[in-house]
């Protein structure tokens, strides 16, 4: 075989499918924002409108075995992933047949099965566990890529810089992939960066390191095609900054004081499934049964999660302190 | 012919003791691996791992940068996809610099993941003054680890159990932190030529007694056996208990030595406010408090950062004279 891993696959199919998962996530969301003014969704809400490109560009890219680690804005990279939408939906609402068992929520999505090793809600966090798991890599000869997501406001964390030094340093198998949506919570990139621009401060390290415009599925598609397979060929980190724009508030706690809604119109023309719409009709490659097909799909998956969310139940509270270790191990609490 | 007759036991340092359990691991498991600062070329900042690279190489006796939190959240990873990692931190001050993984990820991933992700990791590191090593250097935080759920705290302080507990700790499926005071490093003694795992849950009586009970761990172990026997010379018959296990306690062991001697004085080389002593104490307290004669005692450090000065590090430390003064006071004899 030697057909380039690296070329996007421009089948109306797949581009119909890239669509398709973008539309799932927002969705998805949307219900999660209007069951969080019900309350049945409660804590911490983080949205990933207008970023969606940058899970569907990447995720369906690696294989089965690959390993992922997220953010605390994961409920994409997760439904992306193969998480069930009812599972994740489950533990949205806390209940025990959520992918975390109900008790992560929404910052904490978790599946062995897909080897989603969890949204991290600490910012920065999540990078020296997937040095760890390149490391492991490394060491068993497995020959897998660990695909590291995090946001531009982890660059000014220490564990960034730690990060990427290992893992130039011991040469290990890891995509790291900025999604830049230019603000950490409420403190504009230019307030928190002395460099703004992530991927040259990442150069630094000694790795292949490129921007993508990361509210462009099929460019971010396409890096990541290219990334995942030098990753794969070289087993060596690799860093993409996806530049996007959040259109939503932080979380759902968030007045949005820092940023005029001038700047957040600017940006909506730029949401990445209007403009892949626009794109796909411009070249032929949609007609409206297709959207309406997709919506009626998703609409569909939808209803089924949040049935099964209300149907579920609560995990005892007998079982409160049960695996705070392995069920084998000491009682907990002691 | 004279048949060659192996000695029943060989004369050790406590450092060589700890060498031995980390030569002995990589040997009987290959996903046993041990990382930290200068734990290679240097041979250890306590000079533990001396000459392991040599034997080991450098993939399974990994130097590392001065990257505390990326390095042992790296472990942590390794530990999660299957690897055995030892993390060594040169002292417990530095470890603070880890203590977000520590605490965020390690102790919580098995809980907060629905029971699908643990981090079986062990995590060594010195702790303890007496070097004359000031105030960066020099403390005994192992107490705050104790507070922490989903992780077991081990403060070996003998031979025996600096030979036999990592063994037992890389069993474990959940991280385990073992606290080495540097005091004990030199000390020198016989340990059976045939010394292996050893229990990692019990405390142990290092000297049976029925007047008082003196609780204690690590290196403040020896102080207080020596205590012991000047209170013998004053006719005071003392029990000297070895927690061995900062988390989880062993009530069992605890309680029993009060039920019989009626008295207690807790020796910890932490600060006391807050400490590991309290705890001890409190939980005296709550489940054998009718069995008490008097209150219970502690022996802590002055609530001082360690400072460098001989004179003055050794007297925000506690000492045989402390400890045979508390007892004495808890027995109405001062």
């Amino acid at each position: 075989m030697t057909a380039p891993a690296d070329k996007p696959r421009l089948s109306r199919e797949h581009m119909l499918d890239l669509l398709k998962q973008m539309v799932r996530i927002r969705r998805f969301e949307d219900k999660c924002a209007e069951l969080y003014t019900q309350e049945k969704i409660r804590g911490f809400l983080h949205l990933y409108d207008g970023e969606e490109a940058i899970a569907v560009g990447v995720i369906p890219v690696l294989e089965k075995r690959d390993r992922i680690v997220a953010t605390y804005r994961e409920h994409g990279h997760a439904l992306v992933r193969g998480v069930p939408m009812t599972k994740v939906m489950a533990e949205m609402y806390g209940k025990q047949e959520g992918c975390s068992r109900g008790r992560g929520g929404s910052m904490h999505l978790f599946d062995a099965a897909t080897n989603f090793h969890g949204g991290n809600a600490i910012v920065g966090g999540g990078l020296p566990l997937a040095v760890g798991l390149g490391l492991a890599d490394h060491m068993q000869g497995t020959n897998l890529v660990i695909v590291c997501f995090f946001g531009e406001g982890a660059v000014a964390e220490g564990e960034f810089h730690e990060s990427l030094n290992l893992a130039v340093l011991w040469g290990l198998p890891i995509l790291f992939v900025c999604e830049n949506n230019l603000y950490a919570m409420g403190t504009a990139l230019a307030l928190s960066e002395s460099e703004t621009d992530i991927q040259r401060k990442a150069a630094c390290y000694g790795l292949i390191s490129e921007v993508v415009d990361g509210m462009d599925v099929v460019a971010v598609e396409a890096a990541a095609r290219r990334a995942v397979h030098a990753v794969r060929e070289t087993h060596k980190p690799y860093f993409l900054e996806c530049r996007t724009y959040r259109l939503r508030p932080h979380s759902m706690f968030d007045p949005q004081l820092y940023r005029d809604k001038a700047e957040i119109e600017k940006w909506r023309p730029h949401e990445p499934i209007q403009r892949f719409k626009g794109w796909l009709e411009a070249n032929h490659m949609i007609h409206p049964d297709d959207e309406a097909r997709i919506d009626a799909e998703v609409d569909a998956e939808i209803a089924q999660a949040v049935a099964f969310a209300e149907a579920g139940t609560w995990e005892p509270v007998e079982q409160l302190t049960r695996f705070v270790h392995a069920d084998s191990a000491t009682p907990a609490g002691r | 012919m004279q048949q060659e007759v192996r000695p029943a036991t060989k004369e050790v340092t406590y450092r060589e003791a700890v060498r031995e359990a980390l030569r002995d691991a990589m040997k009987r498991d290959p996903r046993v691996f041990l990382m930290g600062e200068d734990v290679g070329r240097y041979g250890g900042c306590y000079a533990v791992s001396h000459g392991l690279l040599a034997e080991l190489g450098p993939e399974r006796i990994r130097d590392t940068p001065l990257s505390e939190s990326g390095f042992t959240g790296a472990g942590i990873g390794a530990a999660m996809a299957g690897m055995r990692p030892i993390v060594e931190v040169m002292t417990v001050n530095f470890s603070l610099l880890a203590l977000d993984q520590i605490l965020n990820t390690a102790a919580t991933v098995r809980h907060m993941s629905g029971n699908q992700f643990a981090a079986p990791v062990v995590i060594r590191m010195a702790t303890g003054a007496g070097r004359q090593l000031a105030a960066q250097h020099s403390h005994s935080l192992e107490g705050w680890y104790a507070h922490i759920p989903g992780i077991k705290v081990l403060a070996p302080g003998t031979l025996e159990d600096a030979r036999g507990m990592l063994w037992t700790a890389l069993q474990d499926p959940d991280p385990v932190l073992i606290f080495e005071n540097v005091m004990l490093y030199n000390m020198t003694g016989k340990l059976s030529a045939d010394a292996g795992a050893v229990d990692i849950d019990k405390a142990a009586v290092r000297r049976p007694g029925r007047d008082i009970s003196l609780i204690t761990y690590g290196g403040s172990l020896w102080k207080t056996l020596e205590a012991a026997t000047t209170l013998a010379a004053d006719g005071i018959d003392a029990e000297v208990i070895d927690l061995r296990s900062l988390r989880p306690l062993d009530d069992a062991t605890i309680m029993a030595s009060v039920g019989k001697t009626r008295h207690a004085v807790i020796v910890d080389e932490g600060w006391r406010s807050g400490s590991l002593a309290a705890e001890i104490g409190m939980r005296i307290v709550e489940q054998a408090f009718w069995s008490l004669d008097a209150p219970v005692g502690r022996v802590c450090s002055e609530e001082v950062p360690i400072p460098y000065p001989r004179h003055l590090e050794q007297a925000a430390l506690p000492q045989p004279a402390k400890i045979v003064a508390a007892a004495k006071t808890a027995l109405g004899r001062s």
